[in-house]
């Protein structure tokens, strides 16, 4: 005991900075922190010297100046008197439009195609090999080109759907398919549209407590109750009896193509630059996932798979139940970094004129204002901000998830 | 953001790099060699030809440059840069001076801290239609998909005018000049628009130039030139007057043909004279050989030459003088006088 309360200051030495070990990690770091606060403080000192003497500043005045260019997509209201703020908020919300649609896509076709390369079906193993190889080993921008390239050559021009006598007809009268993005009504909402939205969000819930309840009846008594059927009847029924009800008050505006002689109008436009992009990030980035999938799965010890078939478990279930809770402690955390990766991927958008933040702000704002580092400052910024909420959000998931100990 | 990052790291090393130097002809002169700053491919006005060597409208610009202050029109670093990095390039001292189609403003002039010595172009943005079209006015594109060549003041223009006609549009932002010119024969686009030079010399790449119309409407005014640092007023008088020596040989009749015999000995014309060098010395006021405007005229000839050469009405970007005809003949060339 004595020898706990002795106090170290007492016997600390200047050397023991470098000899003793306890103390000797702190030195290092120490140093090693001191020097890249210099190198830091070098740096910023000598672009601010450079830029003093080239007669510049460092101003972020710029931002509250209006933008004075259109852009394409835009989910917020914005005309080109806009301030150059606000074209960087249309830009953030397009970039996190994309990464989220991407993020999904891509843990789908990931999830798919790792399960299946675990098939017993040769051919199937393969495919999924073949499709993992090709797309992880080509570099992202060049199938973001090769899918817009494809998608604007093969879609017939928005001019085949004009006039009153088109080229083509509209898919049942609503959805058109162009080389410049994808053409869908748009829902109007009317007087009472309000109602048939409640009745939507009270069925999910409905939904949620129905398979909550047999369950407990399974795990209660052991009687299974259909799960399937009833969800899709919970769901659509009730909505559609309030639809009607209502007297329809919702409403489809459809792409008109009688407007100009350019364009269809009207309805909403999923733009050819946010498919090709979106499709690209999904399945390239699929390819890495299907790879930490797989990974995932075979870290679970076969004798768990064998277990769960000796029980008398069907082959889905044994995947479903038993196999992937236990892969999901594998697979999340190289999730996280592939879902950073497609976040910081979107800034390969400005290849297909996709307006998201590198364009906007890093792009034609950058250059009208020619504020570079200001910008490129802003940006880093951004990503930096988007990507540590992505990894710490992530990060309580996976926290939710992994082996609670007791 | 890896790439933010790098270009971040980019930003910082030329600025680091930077660092003020004293002036920039006495660097040429110590280096041996011009940095210019050039387009990355735009037929006639900078692009290399099959031979690998760069030609065009702006090249020879540099080259009269390089001529006059090193006596080697050959003497050039060509430095290819986009409509993004043209500024950071000249601002960091990567290039000596920019000739990339570059338009004369405000704010460009004021703000950025660039100097413009003059312009070797007056241009205006126009639109470029397929024949199929059948539009005849850019005031009919209500509702167009128009492709633009992003980093331009051709954005801001285009919002401009589509505003002040009030008629709606779908802009689709482009890199360059190249996979714009490959959206727009793709139909992701129903028009292209940037400067009308430009418009002519990407048509005259086309397979069938035939099948595509400028509209009339010219909604801007474009004046292309030249420019360097702020600053530097020696190196700016070096570049503004070499292009003026180009422009008033011109004016004098003084071809790469009759140079030989004409600077050989002080001739009938004093101006003639001053402007080669066998009369008075213009040339040490710039700190460079008597015959400083001799060379420069020689690299590739005077500003009629060159006009014709590279995108004149017998090239097959086929431009005619227009504007940029000489004051005598109509035009707003009009060089200061070499006295």
């Amino acid at each position: 005991m004595s020898t706990l309360t002795d106090s170290p200051e007492g016997t600390f030495r200047l050397s023991m900075l470098l000899n003793d070990r306890r103390y000797r990690s702190y030195t290092f770091q120490g140093i090693a922190l001191v020097l890249l606060i210099a190198v830091v403080v070098y740096l910023a000192n000598n672009v601010m010297t450079n830029l003093r003497d080239l007669g510049l500043n460092i101003s972020y005045e710029f931002l509250g100046s209006p933008a004075g260019y259109d852009i394409n997509q835009t989910l917020i209201d914005y005309s080109s008197q806009s301030t150059n703020l606000r074209a960087a908020f249309v830009g953030i919300i397009n970039t996190l439009l994309v990464a989220v649609l991407a993020c999904i896509t891509a843990t789908f076709f990931g999830v798919i195609a790792g399960v299946l390369r675990l098939s017993n079906n040769w051919l199937v193993r393969k495919l999924m090999a073949v499709y993992v190889e090709i797309f992880r080993n080509i570099p992202v921008l060049i199938w973001i080109i090769i899918i817009f390239t494809i998608l604007t050559a093969v879609l017939p021009g928005s001019r085949a759907y004009l006039g009153e006598t088109p080229d083509k007809d509209m898919l049942l009268g609503y959805f058109a398919f162009t080389n410049r993005g994808v053409y869908a009504p748009a829902p109007i909402w009317n007087a009472g549209s309000g109602v048939v939205v409640a009745v939507f969000v009270a069925s999910i819930v409905g939904i949620f407590a129905y398979r909550r309840y047999a369950r407990n009846l399974l795990y209660a008594t052991g009687k299974l109750l259909p799960t399937g059927w009833p969800t899709l009847a919970i769901l659509i029924v009730p909505v559609v009896l309030t639809f009607f009800i209502m007297g329809q008050p919702i409403g489809l505006d459809a792409p008109d193509p009688l407007a100009n002689r350019f364009n269809l109008k009207g309805g909403i436009q999923i733009g050819a630059p946010l498919i090709a992009l979106w499709l690209a990030l999904s399945i390239y980035t699929g390819a890495f996932i299907a790879e930490n999938v797989r990974a995932g799965i075979q870290a679970v010890s076969k004798g768990q798979t064998e277990a769960a078939a000796a029980l008398g478990l069907r082959s889905g279930r044994i995947m479903n139940l038993v196999v992937l809770p236990q892969a999901l402690r594998v697979i999340i955390p190289p999730l996280i970094s592939n879902y950073l990766n497609i976040t910081k991927n979107t800034s390969l958008a400005i290849a297909v004129g996709y307006a998201d933040i590198t364009a906007t702000l890093g792009g034609i704002t950058l250059n009208q204002t020619g504020r570079a580092i200001e910008c490129v400052m802003l940006l880093m910024l951004f990503y930096l901000v988007i990507s540590l909420g992505i990894s710490m959000l992530m990060n309580v998931y996976n926290n939710a998830m992994k082996l609670k100990e007791r | 953001m890896k790439k933010t990052v790098f270009l971040g790291a980019l930003t910082v090393a030329g600025l680091a790099a930077g660092v003020a130097a004293a002036g920039t002809l006495d660097d040429v002169k110590a280096r041996g060699k011009l940095n210019c700053g050039v387009t990355t491919g735009l037929v006639g006005f900078a692009a290399p030809d099959a031979n690998g060597e760069w030609k065009g409208f702006d090249v020879a610009v540099c080259r009269a440059v390089a001529a006059a202050t090193l006596g080697d029109p050959a003497a050039v670093e060509f430095v290819p840069t986009t409509g993004k990095t043209r500024f950071t390039a000249l601002a960091s001292g990567e290039i000596d001076m920019l000739a990339r189609n570059t338009t004369w403003t405000f704010s460009r002039d004021v703000d950025l801290k660039f100097t413009f010595t003059g312009v070797n172009y007056y241009d205006g943005q126009g639109f470029m239609a397929p024949k199929a079209l059948g539009v005849s006015s850019a005031k009919e594109l209500d509702g167009a998909t128009v492709c633009i060549q992003t980093g331009t003041t051709t954005e801001l223009n285009l919002a401009d005018f589509f505003r002040a006609n009030n008629i709606s549009y779908q802009p689709v932002p482009i890199e360059t000049n190249a996979e714009a010119q490959q959206q727009y024969l793709a139909g992701a686009c129903d028009v292209f628009t940037t400067d009308a030079s430009g418009l002519a010399a990407t048509r005259a790449t086309f397979e069938a130039p035939g099948d595509h119309i400028l509209l009339p409407e010219i909604v801007s005014k474009e004046p292309l030139g030249p420019l360097v640092r702020h600053g530097d007023d020696e190196w700016a008088d070096v570049v503004r007057w070499t292009l003026n020596a180009l422009i008033t040989a011109e004016e004098l009749g003084v071809t790469s043909a009759n140079i030989g015999e004409m600077s050989a000995a002080a001739g009938g014309n004093p101006e003639i004279n001053r402007l080669l060098g066998t009369e008075g010395n213009l040339g040490e006021m710039l700190g460079l050989s008597a015959d400083w405007a001799t060379k420069a005229i020689m690299a590739s000839g005077n500003y009629g030459e060159v006009f014709e050469q590279n995108i004149g009405e017998s090239t097959p970007i086929g431009l005619s003088r227009g504007l940029n005809a000489q004051w005598t003949n109509g035009g707003l060339l009009y060089s200061p006088p070499f006295r």
